[in-house]
């Protein structure tokens, strides 16, 4: 049977068959790699043309994720944003409280067709960590959770969830200690223990085939959007909204609606402190072409190569590096990227939760912050489509100290 | 000027022609710091080593271990930049007379200009590179800048590579083939485990270069070891250990310039 939610990129076009969208992507990986890499992209061409797969698929993504995800209109929180419309793509409703667990899904089944007994990944908030912990409790899979120790810091309720769940989390202390220090000390773990364990990458990043794979199995967020928005409005949006980090949930909501000229695609980036600064995770608004964690992209580095710190209030999106088919897109002036700042962000956040009683990760708001923008922009007969992600939930403890939430601390309440 | 490519090859074939392996030391650059780190390279040619490669320190050092990561750290927050390790390569061998390589990510290379790095590491005197996150397929650019140059391109065959990509990538390679003793990133290690014996096997089954072994190798022990079978031994933590472990900058001087020693006995030795 063919599956409503597992929906590969009916075009297959791109990437090309060297993992390239235009000038970005490859497969720039250590040799002893390059088997593992080939096998994960040949069994992945095997499950997409095996309908046993996307039934197995289909029946998780119903019946153990929820989908699909609802669509809210926010008419109070509209109010913010010049009169336009705004829906919310409702991902924070999945199973584990964000997008990450449609890819986590498809990649756990890979990881049983290949024979393999033990999964690792990387993960920021650790909204993709709790998502493998979760796949691993349920598939009967070991696994191991890479993360930066400056995110278990401030995501420590998720570092709870996934010890709960019976996954080891392992705290990177090298170079910035945030997401782009686990992905390297995961790929350390993968080149060691290859034979047995699969990568489970978390976003849209990585070498080919990790950008389309990634990229296919959050595919479902923009095509049921696109579906209920038809729906409910009667037509396009103006814009599809979403936060990009290493970019998973933009490309998966921005990809069904490729072919809708009519349609803006906006990305919004972590501007930490502000652009001016120096203190930001704005890798496609700030930073040059070059290569991180195994393809071509653009990247934040200085002009001998080094990749530079990134920074952001949101660990999800503390990354110098974006997916490659972002930088195609972004190229290509299919898809325009923005600077969100901090404040901007917890700004949203706040808004969001006082007038539709929704509470974002922090991520989310990024994109909402931009939605009220580009509301604005927009005007009266606006339509904005956005993706929240992920839920709040892990961030209360950054927020309430932003906010001054605690008893025994002064702020803006 | 031409990079070092043909000394390179002739420092290779004088050692099998003792009937021996070749002694391969890595250090990075700037550690401890670009001058110091011009002592140290060239101690470890001074104590035995016969071929040395000089890293360019990474932020991202995806293939180290722990001992080479801490080396890179302060090499970077030291503030080394490309020029100084062009700088170290070219000292090292003005002093030295050696083979200097030079081993790094492909990004720096990439945001330097391939054209300009390849340009530069052969004016400096540089006999070729090893980009371990550069597979053959992504190499081209690379291999023409070199050739044209004049310098080595030494790809990492790893124990998981299948014959016909050994048989792919010794043919797009110069120089030596560097064979990854095990699966893993760059440390001492207690053993050497047989997977890289038969690697090498696998290995000269399909080219006539040289086939260096490294990763894990630490002690003279492990060198007559892989010397009985391999063209060349490859040793990089054990001598950034030396170093890191050291009181003084003289004493680990002292102690890269003994490990070197000890282990180009090992080499030399009938195991």
């Amino acid at each position: 049977m063919s599956s409503e939610f597992f929906v590969p990129d009916p075009e297959g076009q791109v990437p090309s068959a060297e993992g390239y969208f235009g000038a970005f992507g490859g497969k720039f990986i250590p040799e002893a790699l390059v088997a593992a890499v080939d096998e994960v992209a040949a069994e992945y061409e095997k499950a997409k043309a095996d309908p046993a797969f996307a039934a197995e698929l289909n029946d998780l993504m119903v019946n153990y994720t929820g989908r699909p995800s609802a669509l809210t209109e926010v008419p109070r929180f509209a109010e913010h944003a010049g009169g336009a419309r705004v829906f919310l793509k409702r991902e924070d409703l999945n199973h584990t409280g964000s997008h990450k667990i449609n890819n986590v899904l498809g990649q756990a089944l890979l990881t049983k067709r290949m024979g393999k007994t033990r999964v690792i990944a990387e993960t920021g908030a650790g909204q993709h960590g709790v998502a493998t912990a979760t796949a691993c409790a349920l598939f009967g899979l070991e696994c191991t959770i890479y993360m930066g120790e400056v995110d278990t810091q401030r995501q420590a309720l998720n570092v709870a969830r996934m010890r709960m769940l019976g996954a080891e989390v392992i705290a990177v202390k090298s170079g910035s200690r945030t997401l782009k220090d686990a992905i390297n000390e995961a790929f350390r773990d993968w080149v060691a223990n290859v034979d047995r364990t699969h990568y489970l990458f978390g976003t849209v990043a990585g070498p080919h085939p990790f950008p389309a794979l990634v990229r296919d199995f959050h595919r479902v967020i923009g095509v049921e959007a696109r579906r209920q928005i038809l729906e409910r409005a009667g037509r396009l949006p103006d814009a599809a909204v979403a936060c990009v980090g290493g970019g998973s949930n933009a490309i998966g909501l921005f990809h069904a609606f490729l072919p809708d000229e009519g349609v803006r695609l906006i990305g919004c980036e972590p501007g930490g402190h502000g652009l001016a600064t120096g203190e930001h995770a704005a890798t496609l608004t700030a930073g040059t072409p070059g290569i991180l964690h195994g393809s071509r992209s653009y990247v934040l580095q200085d002009e001998d190569g080094q990749i530079t710190e990134p920074y952001s209030i949101s660990a999800g999106l503390d990354y110098p590096g974006i997916g490659p088919e972002h930088s195609y897109l972004k190229d290509a002036g299919r898809a325009e990227y923005r600077a969100v700042t901090d404040d901007e962000a917890m700004q949203a956040l706040r808004l969001l939760s006082r007038t539709e009683g929704i509470i974002p990760a922090i991520e989310s708001a990024h994109a909402l912050a931009g939605a009220l923008e580009i509301g604005k922009e927009l005007g009266q007969d606006g339509l904005v489509l956005v993706n929240l992600s992920g839920r709040g939930d892990k961030d209360m403890d950054t927020a309430a100290r932003y906010f001054g939430l605690y008893d025994d601390e002064a702020g803006e309440r | 000027m031409a990079g070092n490519i043909e000394l390179l090859s002739s420092v290779l074939a004088a050692a099998k022609a003792e009937n021996r392996a070749a002694l391969v030391g890595y250090l990075p650059a700037g550690f401890p710091t670009v001058d110091d780190g011009v002592r140290a390279v060239t101690a470890m040619l001074d104590g035995g080593c016969d071929v040395v490669e000089v890293g360019l320190p990474h932020s991202d050092p995806v293939l180290d271990g722990p001992v080479i990561q801490t080396a890179d750290d302060i090499a970077l927050r030291g503030g080394i930049r490309i020029t100084d390790v062009i700088r170290t390569v070219k000292e090292a061998h003005e002093i030295t007379g050696a083979p200097v390589l030079c081993m790094t990510y492909w990004n720096p290379v990439d945001a330097y200009g391939v054209e300009r790095f390849a340009a530069d590491l052969a004016a400096a005197g540089g006999a070729g590179c090893i980009l371990p996150d550069l597979p053959v397929e992504e190499s081209e650019a690379w291999r023409k800048a070199a050739e044209q140059h004049g310098l080595a391109t030494v790809f990492v065959v790893a124990p998981s590579s299948r014959d016909e990509r050994l048989a792919k990538i010794t043919a797009a390679g110069s120089g030596f083939v560097y064979a990854a003793s095990l699966m893993g990133v760059t440390g001492t290690r207690e053993s050497v485990g047989n997977e890289a014996q038969e690697l090498v096997r696998r290995t000269r089954a399909v080219t006539g270069l040289p086939v260096c072994v490294g990763l894990g190798v630490s002690n003279a022990a492990q060198a007559t070891e892989v010397a009985a079978f391999a063209d060349g031994v490859i040793v990089g933590s054990a001598f950034v250990k030396r170093l890191l472990d050291a009181p003084d900058l003289e004493t680990g001087l002292a102690a890269v310039r003994a490990l070197a020693g000890e282990l180009a006995e090992g080499v030399r030795k009938r195991g």
